[in-house]
Protein backbone atom coordinates (compact mmCIF):
# COMPACT_ATOMS: atom_id res chain seq x y z
CA UNK A 1 0.00 0.00 0.00
CA UNK A 2 2.90 2.20 1.27
CA UNK A 3 4.68 1.64 -2.06
CA UNK A 4 1.82 2.10 -4.14
CA UNK A 5 1.69 5.50 -2.59
CA UNK A 6 5.16 6.16 -2.96
CA UNK A 7 5.41 4.98 -6.68
CA UNK A 8 1.79 7.32 -7.35
CA UNK A 9 3.67 10.24 -5.50
CA UNK A 10 7.33 9.91 -7.34
CA UNK A 11 5.36 9.48 -10.89
CA UNK A 12 3.60 12.70 -10.23
CA UNK A 13 6.58 14.55 -8.56
CA UNK A 14 4.13 15.23 -5.64
CA UNK A 15 6.85 17.45 -2.95
CA UNK A 16 5.92 19.34 0.23
CA UNK A 17 6.31 22.91 -1.19
CA UNK A 18 3.92 21.58 -4.11
CA UNK A 19 1.29 20.40 -1.47
CA UNK A 20 1.58 23.41 0.32
CA UNK A 21 0.81 25.55 -2.54
CA UNK A 22 -2.30 23.62 -3.36
CA UNK A 23 -3.43 24.33 0.35
CA UNK A 24 -4.44 28.26 0.09
CA UNK A 25 -6.75 27.57 -3.25
CA UNK A 26 -8.42 24.22 -1.29
CA UNK A 27 -8.99 26.56 1.79
CA UNK A 28 -10.50 28.73 -0.73
CA UNK A 29 -12.92 26.37 -2.73
CA UNK A 30 -13.90 25.04 0.96
CA UNK A 31 -15.17 28.56 2.16
CA UNK A 32 -16.94 29.28 -1.23
CA UNK A 33 -18.72 26.04 -1.13
CA UNK A 34 -19.34 25.95 2.42
CA UNK A 35 -19.45 29.65 4.02
CA UNK A 36 -21.45 28.38 6.74
CA UNK A 37 -18.44 26.70 8.54
CA UNK A 38 -16.85 29.49 9.12
CA UNK A 39 -19.28 32.32 10.06
CA UNK A 40 -22.89 32.05 11.63
CA UNK A 41 -23.97 35.72 10.93
CA UNK A 42 -25.88 36.15 8.11
CA UNK A 43 -24.20 38.32 5.12
CA UNK A 44 -27.46 39.78 4.34
CA UNK A 45 -29.16 40.82 7.53
CA UNK A 46 -27.81 43.69 9.56
CA UNK A 47 -28.27 44.93 13.34
CA UNK A 48 -28.83 48.31 13.22
CA UNK A 49 -27.97 48.96 16.81
CA UNK A 50 -24.38 47.30 15.57
CA UNK A 51 -23.99 49.83 12.80
CA UNK A 52 -19.73 50.80 11.74
CA UNK A 53 -18.31 49.00 14.65
CA UNK A 54 -14.61 48.40 14.54
CA UNK A 55 -13.40 44.75 14.43
CA UNK A 56 -13.86 43.34 17.74
CA UNK A 57 -14.03 39.33 18.94
CA UNK A 58 -17.52 39.53 18.05
CA UNK A 59 -16.80 40.89 14.73
CA UNK A 60 -13.74 39.78 13.57
CA UNK A 61 -13.39 42.47 10.62
CA UNK A 62 -15.83 44.96 12.06
CA UNK A 63 -19.43 45.86 10.59
CA UNK A 64 -20.92 48.00 7.56
CA UNK A 65 -23.11 50.65 7.76
CA UNK A 66 -26.13 48.35 8.08
CA UNK A 67 -24.76 46.63 10.90
CA UNK A 68 -23.70 43.16 8.45
CA UNK A 69 -21.01 41.58 10.10
CA UNK A 70 -17.80 42.37 7.32
CA UNK A 71 -16.31 38.94 7.81
CA UNK A 72 -19.51 37.10 7.40
CA UNK A 73 -19.84 39.06 3.91
CA UNK A 74 -16.25 38.68 3.35
CA UNK A 75 -16.77 34.26 3.29
CA UNK A 76 -20.49 34.40 1.95
CA UNK A 77 -18.57 36.39 -1.16
CA UNK A 78 -16.17 34.06 -2.29
CA UNK A 79 -18.46 31.96 -3.70
CA UNK A 80 -18.97 35.17 -5.92
CA UNK A 81 -15.26 35.86 -7.05
CA UNK A 82 -14.16 32.38 -7.84
CA UNK A 83 -16.98 31.02 -9.37
CA UNK A 84 -16.87 33.86 -11.88
CA UNK A 85 -13.10 33.74 -12.40
CA UNK A 86 -13.34 29.92 -13.09
CA UNK A 87 -16.30 30.52 -15.75
CA UNK A 88 -13.98 33.47 -17.28
CA UNK A 89 -10.81 31.09 -17.46
CA UNK A 90 -13.00 27.98 -18.64
CA UNK A 91 -14.82 30.16 -21.03
CA UNK A 92 -11.49 31.67 -22.46
CA UNK A 93 -10.32 28.25 -22.68
CA UNK A 94 -13.44 26.63 -24.54
CA UNK A 95 -12.50 29.35 -27.29
CA UNK A 96 -8.98 29.48 -26.98
CA UNK A 97 -7.86 25.66 -27.81
CA UNK A 98 -9.78 25.05 -30.62
CA UNK A 99 -8.26 28.41 -32.21
CA UNK A 100 -4.71 27.41 -30.72
CA UNK A 101 -4.92 23.79 -32.09
CA UNK A 102 -6.11 25.16 -36.12
CA UNK A 103 -3.28 28.24 -35.79
CA UNK A 104 -0.36 25.50 -34.63
CA UNK A 105 -1.68 22.78 -36.74
CA UNK A 106 -3.38 24.28 -39.48
CA UNK A 107 -1.20 25.73 -42.91
CA UNK A 108 0.48 29.47 -43.16
CA UNK A 109 -2.65 31.03 -44.10
CA UNK A 110 -4.83 29.68 -41.23
CA UNK A 111 -2.34 30.24 -39.04
CA UNK A 112 -1.39 33.72 -39.67
CA UNK A 113 -4.59 34.77 -39.84
CA UNK A 114 -5.49 33.82 -36.19
CA UNK A 115 -2.15 35.18 -34.80
CA UNK A 116 -3.11 38.69 -36.78
CA UNK A 117 -6.11 38.18 -35.59
CA UNK A 118 -4.54 37.73 -31.76
CA UNK A 119 -2.51 40.89 -32.62
CA UNK A 120 -4.81 43.28 -32.98
CA UNK A 121 -6.93 42.03 -29.85
CA UNK A 122 -3.97 42.14 -27.82
CA UNK A 123 -3.24 45.97 -28.75
CA UNK A 124 -6.47 46.86 -26.47
CA UNK A 125 -5.87 46.63 -22.96
CA UNK A 126 -7.83 44.00 -21.51
CA UNK A 127 -10.02 45.96 -19.26
CA UNK A 128 -11.40 47.82 -22.37
CA UNK A 129 -12.38 44.77 -24.03
CA UNK A 130 -14.37 43.84 -21.28
CA UNK A 131 -15.72 47.30 -20.98
CA UNK A 132 -16.77 46.83 -24.29
CA UNK A 133 -18.59 44.00 -23.85
CA UNK A 134 -20.16 44.85 -20.18
CA UNK A 135 -21.26 47.83 -22.57
CA UNK A 136 -22.65 45.56 -25.41
CA UNK A 137 -24.54 42.55 -22.95
CA UNK A 138 -25.11 45.09 -19.50
CA UNK A 139 -23.93 44.65 -16.32
CA UNK A 140 -23.93 41.62 -13.87
CA UNK A 141 -22.29 38.41 -12.18
CA UNK A 142 -22.46 36.23 -15.09
CA UNK A 143 -21.61 38.91 -17.86
CA UNK A 144 -18.51 40.17 -15.94
CA UNK A 145 -17.23 36.48 -16.55
CA UNK A 146 -18.15 36.38 -19.92
CA UNK A 147 -16.70 39.69 -20.62
CA UNK A 148 -13.19 38.68 -18.68
CA UNK A 149 -13.30 35.23 -20.24
CA UNK A 150 -13.50 36.94 -23.71
CA UNK A 151 -11.12 39.92 -23.35
CA UNK A 152 -8.23 36.98 -22.36
CA UNK A 153 -8.39 34.59 -25.41
CA UNK A 154 -6.70 35.85 -27.33
CA UNK A 155 -3.46 35.71 -25.47
CA UNK A 156 -4.67 32.25 -24.49
CA UNK A 157 -4.42 31.44 -28.19
CA UNK A 158 -0.77 32.73 -28.27
CA UNK A 159 0.26 30.69 -25.42
CA UNK A 160 -1.79 27.19 -26.75
CA UNK A 161 -0.62 27.57 -30.24
CA UNK A 162 3.32 28.10 -29.05
CA UNK A 163 2.99 24.73 -26.97
CA UNK A 164 1.39 23.21 -30.12
CA UNK A 165 4.30 24.17 -32.28
CA UNK A 166 6.66 23.53 -29.92
CA UNK A 167 5.69 19.93 -29.52
CA UNK A 168 5.11 19.54 -33.60
CA UNK A 169 8.75 20.00 -33.40
CA UNK A 170 9.63 17.07 -31.20
CA UNK A 171 11.10 13.84 -32.36
CA UNK A 172 8.19 11.27 -30.54
CA UNK A 173 5.65 13.32 -32.91
CA UNK A 174 8.21 12.95 -36.14
CA UNK A 175 8.91 8.99 -34.80
CA UNK A 176 4.82 8.60 -34.50
CA UNK A 177 4.42 9.75 -38.09
CA UNK A 178 7.10 7.40 -38.87
CA UNK A 179 5.19 3.84 -37.66
CA UNK A 180 2.61 5.22 -40.00
CA UNK A 181 0.01 6.97 -37.48
CA UNK A 182 -2.14 9.14 -39.15
CA UNK A 183 -1.98 13.23 -38.89
CA UNK A 184 -5.15 12.88 -36.39
CA UNK A 185 -3.89 9.94 -34.32
CA UNK A 186 -0.41 11.98 -34.05
CA UNK A 187 -2.92 15.23 -32.84
CA UNK A 188 -4.85 13.45 -30.19
CA UNK A 189 -2.48 10.99 -28.77
CA UNK A 190 0.67 13.17 -28.77
CA UNK A 191 0.03 16.56 -29.96
CA UNK A 192 -2.87 17.66 -27.71
CA UNK A 193 -2.04 15.83 -24.62
CA UNK A 194 1.58 17.19 -24.23
CA UNK A 195 0.81 20.48 -25.69
CA UNK A 196 -2.82 21.25 -23.21
CA UNK A 197 -0.68 20.09 -20.09
CA UNK A 198 1.51 23.54 -19.57
CA UNK A 199 -1.15 25.64 -21.22
CA UNK A 200 -3.34 24.47 -18.43
CA UNK A 201 -1.04 25.22 -15.73
CA UNK A 202 -0.90 28.84 -17.09
CA UNK A 203 -4.32 28.42 -17.17
CA UNK A 204 -4.64 28.56 -13.56
CA UNK A 205 -1.76 31.43 -13.55
CA UNK A 206 -4.62 33.82 -15.10
CA UNK A 207 -7.41 32.73 -12.43
CA UNK A 208 -5.17 34.75 -10.85
CA UNK A 209 -5.47 37.89 -13.22
CA UNK A 210 -9.42 36.80 -13.87
CA UNK A 211 -9.82 37.21 -10.42
CA UNK A 212 -8.29 40.92 -9.85
CA UNK A 213 -10.00 41.42 -13.47
CA UNK A 214 -13.45 40.47 -12.20
CA UNK A 215 -13.25 42.41 -8.75
CA UNK A 216 -12.17 45.58 -10.80
CA UNK A 217 -15.14 45.55 -12.92
CA UNK A 218 -17.42 44.89 -9.55
CA UNK A 219 -15.27 47.94 -8.34
CA UNK A 220 -16.64 49.58 -10.83
CA UNK A 221 -20.33 48.86 -10.55
CA UNK A 222 -20.88 46.34 -13.01
CA UNK A 223 -21.48 43.24 -11.41
CA UNK A 224 -24.00 41.84 -8.93
CA UNK A 225 -25.87 44.69 -7.73
CA UNK A 226 -25.72 45.41 -3.79
CA UNK A 227 -26.97 43.64 -1.22
CA UNK A 228 -24.60 41.05 -2.73
CA UNK A 229 -22.08 40.12 -0.70
CA UNK A 230 -18.74 40.78 -3.52
CA UNK A 231 -15.73 42.21 -2.74
CA UNK A 232 -15.45 44.56 -5.26
CA UNK A 233 -18.60 45.98 -4.77
CA UNK A 234 -18.25 46.10 -0.96
CA UNK A 235 -14.88 48.37 -1.24
CA UNK A 236 -17.07 50.22 -3.47
CA UNK A 237 -19.77 50.89 -0.94
CA UNK A 238 -16.96 51.18 1.94
CA UNK A 239 -15.60 53.91 0.63
CA UNK A 240 -18.11 56.18 1.54
CA UNK A 241 -16.75 55.97 5.08
CA UNK A 242 -13.00 56.10 4.28
CA UNK A 243 -12.22 58.50 6.72
CA UNK A 244 -14.04 56.69 10.09
CA UNK A 245 -14.49 53.00 9.01
CA UNK A 246 -11.01 51.34 7.02
CA UNK A 247 -12.35 47.60 7.94
CA UNK A 248 -14.96 48.07 5.42
CA UNK A 249 -12.62 48.89 2.77
CA UNK A 250 -8.98 46.82 4.07
CA UNK A 251 -10.80 43.47 4.41
CA UNK A 252 -11.83 42.71 1.40
CA UNK A 253 -9.04 43.90 -0.39
CA UNK A 254 -7.10 41.42 1.06
CA UNK A 255 -9.55 38.70 0.75
CA UNK A 256 -9.19 39.49 -3.16
CA UNK A 257 -5.25 39.68 -2.77
CA UNK A 258 -5.09 36.23 -0.86
CA UNK A 259 -7.37 34.69 -3.59
CA UNK A 260 -5.39 36.14 -6.47
CA UNK A 261 -2.37 34.72 -4.89
CA UNK A 262 -3.51 31.46 -3.96
CA UNK A 263 -4.19 30.95 -7.54
CA UNK A 264 -0.03 31.82 -8.58
CA UNK A 265 1.26 29.65 -5.72
CA UNK A 266 -1.24 26.79 -7.25
CA UNK A 267 0.07 27.21 -10.69
CA UNK A 268 3.45 26.77 -9.08
CA UNK A 269 2.59 23.58 -7.93
CA UNK A 270 1.14 22.14 -10.32
CA UNK A 271 3.40 23.69 -12.92
CA UNK A 272 4.13 21.54 -16.23
CA UNK A 273 7.73 22.10 -17.19
CA UNK A 274 7.66 21.26 -21.00
CA UNK B 1 16.43 48.83 -43.23
CA UNK B 2 13.97 50.80 -45.07
CA UNK B 3 12.15 47.77 -45.95
CA UNK B 4 11.99 46.66 -42.32
CA UNK B 5 10.52 50.12 -40.96
CA UNK B 6 8.50 49.90 -43.94
CA UNK B 7 6.76 46.00 -43.07
CA UNK B 8 6.85 47.19 -39.74
CA UNK B 9 4.57 50.73 -40.24
CA UNK B 10 2.25 48.39 -42.64
CA UNK B 11 2.17 46.30 -39.41
CA UNK B 12 1.13 48.73 -37.21
CA UNK B 13 -1.72 49.77 -39.53
CA UNK B 14 -2.82 46.58 -39.61
CA UNK B 15 -3.26 46.23 -35.84
CA UNK B 16 -4.75 49.87 -35.29
CA UNK B 17 -7.34 49.14 -38.31
CA UNK B 18 -8.12 45.51 -37.28
CA UNK B 19 -8.94 47.26 -33.51
CA UNK B 20 -11.04 49.79 -34.33
CA UNK B 21 -13.21 47.04 -36.65
CA UNK B 22 -13.21 45.17 -33.73
CA UNK B 23 -14.10 48.18 -30.83
CA UNK B 24 -16.85 49.01 -33.85
CA UNK B 25 -18.22 45.59 -33.92
CA UNK B 26 -18.35 45.29 -30.16
CA UNK B 27 -19.84 48.73 -29.67
CA UNK B 28 -21.87 50.26 -32.64
CA UNK B 29 -23.94 47.03 -33.89
CA UNK B 30 -25.69 46.13 -31.02
CA UNK B 31 -29.08 44.87 -31.45
CA UNK B 32 -30.53 47.78 -30.06
CA UNK B 33 -28.41 51.05 -30.85
CA UNK B 34 -27.31 53.10 -27.82
CA UNK B 35 -29.86 55.82 -29.41
CA UNK B 36 -32.64 54.10 -29.45
CA UNK B 37 -32.04 52.45 -25.68
CA UNK B 38 -31.25 56.23 -24.58
CA UNK B 39 -34.20 57.39 -26.46
CA UNK B 40 -37.07 54.78 -26.18
CA UNK B 41 -37.77 55.82 -22.43
CA UNK B 42 -41.94 56.80 -22.02
CA UNK B 43 -40.56 59.46 -19.68
CA UNK B 44 -39.09 61.37 -22.51
CA UNK B 45 -41.98 61.68 -24.13
CA UNK B 46 -40.35 61.33 -27.19
CA UNK B 47 -42.90 60.10 -30.03
CA UNK B 48 -41.74 57.16 -32.42
CA UNK B 49 -41.00 59.77 -35.36
CA UNK B 50 -39.12 61.56 -32.93
CA UNK B 51 -36.90 59.03 -32.28
CA UNK B 52 -36.47 58.10 -35.75
CA UNK B 53 -35.19 61.18 -36.60
CA UNK B 54 -32.52 61.43 -33.64
CA UNK B 55 -31.59 57.57 -35.06
CA UNK B 56 -31.48 59.10 -38.29
CA UNK B 57 -29.12 62.30 -37.23
CA UNK B 58 -26.75 59.53 -35.64
CA UNK B 59 -26.94 57.62 -38.83
CA UNK B 60 -27.87 54.99 -36.25
CA UNK B 61 -30.68 53.87 -38.94
CA UNK B 62 -28.61 52.43 -41.60
CA UNK B 63 -27.24 49.00 -42.57
CA UNK B 64 -24.36 48.11 -40.37
CA UNK B 65 -21.84 48.36 -42.75
CA UNK B 66 -23.08 51.94 -44.25
CA UNK B 67 -22.99 52.66 -40.50
CA UNK B 68 -19.26 51.11 -40.68
CA UNK B 69 -17.63 52.97 -43.73
CA UNK B 70 -19.44 56.04 -42.63
CA UNK B 71 -17.42 55.92 -38.83
CA UNK B 72 -14.55 54.62 -40.40
CA UNK B 73 -14.62 57.45 -42.96
CA UNK B 74 -14.75 60.31 -40.31
CA UNK B 75 -12.44 58.85 -37.96
CA UNK B 76 -10.03 59.18 -40.56
CA UNK B 77 -10.73 62.63 -41.80
CA UNK B 78 -10.03 63.13 -37.64
CA UNK B 79 -13.91 63.59 -37.08
CA UNK B 80 -14.95 61.60 -33.62
CA UNK B 81 -18.31 61.61 -33.73
CA UNK B 82 -21.05 63.18 -31.01
CA UNK B 83 -21.50 62.09 -27.58
CA UNK B 84 -24.76 59.85 -27.17
CA UNK B 85 -25.03 61.02 -23.41
CA UNK B 86 -24.38 65.26 -24.13
CA UNK B 87 -24.48 65.96 -27.91
CA UNK B 88 -21.06 67.50 -27.53
CA UNK B 89 -18.62 66.60 -29.88
CA UNK B 90 -16.10 63.59 -28.74
CA UNK B 91 -13.06 65.90 -29.71
CA UNK B 92 -14.08 68.12 -27.29
CA UNK B 93 -14.51 66.05 -24.65
CA UNK B 94 -11.35 64.27 -25.24
CA UNK B 95 -9.66 68.05 -25.64
CA UNK B 96 -11.07 68.40 -22.24
CA UNK B 97 -9.99 65.77 -20.48
CA UNK B 98 -6.55 64.40 -21.48
CA UNK B 99 -4.38 66.82 -19.42
CA UNK B 100 -4.80 65.51 -16.23
CA UNK B 101 -4.61 62.32 -17.77
CA UNK B 102 -1.41 63.06 -19.32
CA UNK B 103 -0.05 63.99 -15.87
CA UNK B 104 -1.02 60.91 -14.25
CA UNK B 105 0.98 58.93 -17.07
CA UNK B 106 3.93 60.92 -16.54
CA UNK B 107 3.73 60.55 -12.82
CA UNK B 108 2.84 57.30 -13.19
CA UNK B 109 5.73 56.28 -15.49
CA UNK B 110 8.26 58.50 -14.18
CA UNK B 111 7.81 56.33 -11.03
CA UNK B 112 7.42 53.00 -12.18
CA UNK B 113 10.49 53.40 -13.89
CA UNK B 114 12.49 54.40 -10.93
CA UNK B 115 10.68 52.08 -8.85
CA UNK B 116 11.92 49.52 -11.34
CA UNK B 117 15.48 50.65 -11.25
CA UNK B 118 15.94 50.81 -7.24
CA UNK B 119 14.00 47.55 -7.16
CA UNK B 120 15.93 45.59 -9.88
CA UNK B 121 18.99 46.73 -8.20
CA UNK B 122 18.31 45.76 -4.66
CA UNK B 123 17.29 42.66 -5.76
CA UNK B 124 20.34 42.20 -8.14
CA UNK B 125 23.09 43.19 -5.72
CA UNK B 126 21.43 42.71 -2.30
CA UNK B 127 23.69 40.54 -0.20
CA UNK B 128 22.73 37.24 0.63
CA UNK B 129 21.46 34.51 -2.06
CA UNK B 130 18.24 33.90 -0.11
CA UNK B 131 17.31 38.29 0.49
CA UNK B 132 18.12 38.01 -3.55
CA UNK B 133 15.25 35.22 -4.10
CA UNK B 134 12.68 37.14 -1.79
CA UNK B 135 13.25 40.29 -3.33
CA UNK B 136 12.41 39.11 -7.17
CA UNK B 137 9.86 37.45 -5.84
CA UNK B 138 8.00 40.82 -5.02
CA UNK B 139 6.89 42.24 -8.37
CA UNK B 140 4.78 38.78 -8.68
CA UNK B 141 3.71 39.43 -5.43
CA UNK B 142 2.73 43.20 -6.31
CA UNK B 143 0.81 42.37 -9.53
CA UNK B 144 -1.65 40.36 -7.04
CA UNK B 145 -2.85 43.67 -5.35
CA UNK B 146 -5.65 45.43 -7.26
CA UNK B 147 -5.07 48.99 -7.76
CA UNK B 148 -8.29 50.08 -6.19
CA UNK B 149 -7.55 49.20 -3.51
CA UNK B 150 -3.77 49.93 -3.18
CA UNK B 151 -4.98 53.45 -3.93
CA UNK B 152 -7.61 53.80 -1.18
CA UNK B 153 -5.21 52.59 1.37
CA UNK B 154 -2.99 55.22 0.42
CA UNK B 155 -5.65 57.67 0.31
CA UNK B 156 -6.30 56.38 3.87
CA UNK B 157 -3.10 56.48 5.08
CA UNK B 158 -0.88 59.43 3.45
CA UNK B 159 -3.83 61.62 2.64
CA UNK B 160 -5.94 60.96 5.87
CA UNK B 161 -3.88 59.48 8.40
CA UNK B 162 -0.13 60.83 7.94
CA UNK B 163 -1.60 64.18 6.41
CA UNK B 164 0.79 64.35 3.92
CA UNK B 165 -0.53 65.35 0.44
CA UNK B 166 -3.84 66.64 0.32
CA UNK B 167 -6.97 64.11 -2.00
CA UNK B 168 -9.44 67.25 -1.62
CA UNK B 169 -9.46 70.75 -3.44
CA UNK B 170 -6.24 70.11 -5.52
CA UNK B 171 -5.48 70.82 -9.24
CA UNK B 172 -2.54 70.09 -11.81
CA UNK B 173 0.42 68.24 -10.71
CA UNK B 174 -0.65 68.26 -7.07
CA UNK B 175 -3.82 66.09 -7.80
CA UNK B 176 -1.90 63.40 -9.86
CA UNK B 177 0.60 62.91 -7.39
CA UNK B 178 -0.34 60.55 -5.11
CA UNK B 179 -2.52 58.87 -7.58
CA UNK B 180 0.28 58.26 -9.68
CA UNK B 181 2.61 57.46 -7.29
CA UNK B 182 0.21 54.57 -6.19
CA UNK B 183 -0.32 53.58 -9.91
CA UNK B 184 3.66 53.22 -10.62
CA UNK B 185 3.59 50.41 -8.22
CA UNK B 186 1.47 47.94 -10.16
CA UNK B 187 2.78 48.95 -13.26
CA UNK B 188 6.55 49.05 -12.62
CA UNK B 189 6.05 44.84 -11.46
CA UNK B 190 5.57 43.59 -14.95
CA UNK B 191 9.10 46.13 -15.96
CA UNK B 192 10.75 44.77 -12.97
CA UNK B 193 10.05 41.16 -14.00
CA UNK B 194 10.95 41.24 -17.65
CA UNK B 195 14.66 43.44 -16.87
CA UNK B 196 15.17 40.73 -14.12
CA UNK B 197 14.42 37.69 -16.17
CA UNK B 198 17.01 39.43 -19.02
CA UNK B 199 19.74 40.92 -16.51
CA UNK B 200 19.74 36.89 -15.29
CA UNK B 201 20.24 35.82 -18.67
CA UNK B 202 23.08 38.52 -19.04
CA UNK B 203 24.75 37.90 -16.04
CA UNK B 204 25.03 34.12 -16.54
CA UNK B 205 27.25 34.41 -20.11
CA UNK B 206 30.93 34.09 -19.84
CA UNK B 207 31.72 37.89 -20.02
CA UNK B 208 30.38 38.95 -16.86
CA UNK B 209 32.57 36.44 -15.30
CA UNK B 210 35.81 37.58 -17.19
CA UNK B 211 34.90 40.74 -16.00
CA UNK B 212 34.35 39.96 -12.33
CA UNK B 213 37.86 38.20 -12.94
CA UNK B 214 39.31 41.11 -13.95
CA UNK B 215 38.01 43.19 -10.71
CA UNK B 216 35.48 45.19 -12.07
CA UNK B 217 32.51 46.23 -9.46
CA UNK B 218 29.06 44.70 -9.20
CA UNK B 219 27.62 47.55 -9.62
CA UNK B 220 29.70 48.77 -12.50
CA UNK B 221 29.05 45.34 -14.30
CA UNK B 222 25.91 45.89 -13.81
CA UNK B 223 25.19 49.53 -15.07
CA UNK B 224 27.84 49.11 -17.83
CA UNK B 225 27.09 45.94 -18.88
CA UNK B 226 24.26 44.31 -17.74
CA UNK B 227 22.04 47.14 -18.19
CA UNK B 228 22.66 48.18 -22.18
CA UNK B 229 22.12 44.19 -22.53
CA UNK B 230 19.29 43.30 -20.86
CA UNK B 231 17.34 47.27 -21.55
CA UNK B 232 16.19 46.35 -25.18
CA UNK B 233 13.90 43.59 -24.53
CA UNK B 234 12.25 45.87 -21.29
CA UNK B 235 11.89 47.95 -23.83
CA UNK B 236 9.94 45.96 -26.32
CA UNK B 237 7.33 45.88 -23.41
CA UNK B 238 6.48 49.78 -23.32
CA UNK B 239 3.78 49.78 -25.63
CA UNK B 240 1.83 47.35 -23.21
CA UNK B 241 3.03 49.62 -20.20
CA UNK B 242 1.35 52.58 -21.69
CA UNK B 243 -2.05 50.47 -22.58
CA UNK B 244 -2.13 49.46 -18.63
CA UNK B 245 -1.41 53.26 -17.65
CA UNK B 246 -4.70 54.29 -19.40
CA UNK B 247 -6.73 51.03 -18.33
CA UNK B 248 -5.40 52.16 -14.70
CA UNK B 249 -6.58 55.47 -15.59
CA UNK B 250 -10.33 54.09 -15.63
CA UNK B 251 -10.06 53.03 -11.97
CA UNK B 252 -7.45 55.58 -10.24
CA UNK B 253 -9.48 58.81 -11.86
CA UNK B 254 -12.07 56.91 -10.56
CA UNK B 255 -10.67 56.29 -7.01
CA UNK B 256 -9.67 59.89 -6.75
CA UNK B 257 -12.21 61.68 -8.36
CA UNK B 258 -10.27 63.13 -11.46
CA UNK B 259 -11.54 64.18 -14.86
CA UNK B 260 -9.28 62.49 -17.49
CA UNK B 261 -10.01 60.39 -20.04
CA UNK B 262 -10.47 56.71 -17.56
CA UNK B 263 -13.10 58.84 -15.81
CA UNK B 264 -14.80 59.95 -19.44
CA UNK B 265 -14.35 56.18 -20.17
CA UNK B 266 -16.06 54.69 -16.80
CA UNK B 267 -18.73 57.31 -17.55
CA UNK B 268 -19.44 56.14 -21.33
CA UNK B 269 -19.48 52.39 -20.27
CA UNK B 270 -22.67 53.49 -17.49
CA UNK B 271 -24.16 55.52 -19.95
CA UNK B 272 -23.43 53.76 -23.31
CA UNK B 273 -22.25 56.34 -24.87
CA UNK B 274 -20.30 54.26 -27.65
CA UNK B 275 -18.80 57.08 -29.44
CA UNK B 276 -16.65 58.44 -26.51
CA UNK B 277 -15.66 54.56 -25.32
CA UNK B 278 -14.49 54.11 -28.59
CA UNK B 279 -12.82 56.92 -29.27
CA UNK B 280 -10.83 56.22 -26.04
CA UNK B 281 -10.04 52.60 -26.95
CA UNK B 282 -8.70 54.29 -30.25
CA UNK B 283 -6.32 56.55 -28.38
CA UNK B 284 -5.23 53.45 -26.67
CA UNK B 285 -4.64 51.42 -29.46
CA UNK B 286 -2.91 54.32 -31.36
CA UNK B 287 -0.41 54.77 -28.66
CA UNK B 288 0.26 50.94 -28.27
CA UNK B 289 0.78 50.69 -31.81
CA UNK B 290 3.02 54.15 -32.37
CA UNK B 291 4.85 53.11 -28.90
CA UNK B 292 6.00 49.44 -30.27
CA UNK B 293 6.81 50.92 -34.13
CA UNK B 294 8.90 53.23 -32.31
CA UNK B 295 10.88 50.56 -30.26
CA UNK B 296 10.84 48.16 -33.55
CA UNK B 297 12.39 50.97 -35.60
CA UNK B 298 14.72 51.81 -32.25
CA UNK B 299 15.65 48.53 -31.43
CA UNK B 300 18.98 48.39 -34.36
CA UNK B 301 20.10 51.97 -32.85
CA UNK B 302 20.00 50.53 -29.51
CA UNK B 303 21.46 47.18 -30.13
CA UNK B 304 24.21 46.76 -32.65
CA UNK B 305 23.82 42.56 -32.92
CA UNK B 306 20.48 43.84 -34.33
CA UNK B 307 22.19 46.20 -36.97
CA UNK B 308 24.38 43.34 -37.78
CA UNK B 309 22.28 40.83 -38.99
CA UNK B 310 19.67 42.93 -40.73
CA UNK B 311 23.36 44.14 -42.52
CA UNK B 312 24.29 40.69 -43.61
CA UNK B 313 20.85 39.51 -44.48
CA UNK B 314 20.65 42.78 -46.68
CA UNK B 315 24.19 41.92 -48.49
Amino acid sequence: MSTALAQWRQRHDVTLPRLLGVLPVVLLVIIALCPGLFTRLDPLAGQTDERLMAPTAAHWFGTDQFGRDVFSRIMHGSFSTLSAAMLAVAISLLVAIPLGLAAGLGGRRLSGAILAGADMVLAIPELFLSLSIITLIGPGATHVAFAVGISQVAGFTRMIRTEVVRVRATEYVEAAFGIGSTFWQVVWRHIVPNSLAPALSLATLRLGTAILAISTICFLGYGPSPPTPEWGLMITEGRNYLATAWWLTTFPGLAIIFSAWAATLLSRAIRVDP
Amino acid sequence: MTRYIFSRAVQALLVLWGAFTLSFVLLQVMPGDAVLIKFQDPELGLSPQQISDIRASYGADESAFVQYAHVLGRTLAGQLGYSIETGVPVSRMLHAAYPTTLRLAVVSFGGAIMLAAAFATAALLAPLRPLRAALRLVPGLASGIPVFWLEIVAIQLVSFHWNLVPVVGVSGWAAVLLPGLALAIPISAPLTQVFLATAERVTAQPFIDVLRARGASPLRILYAHVLPNALPPTLTISGLVFGEILAGAVVTETVFGLDGLGQLAQQAVANQDVAVLQAIILISVAGFVVINFTVDALHPLIDPRIRRTQAGGAA
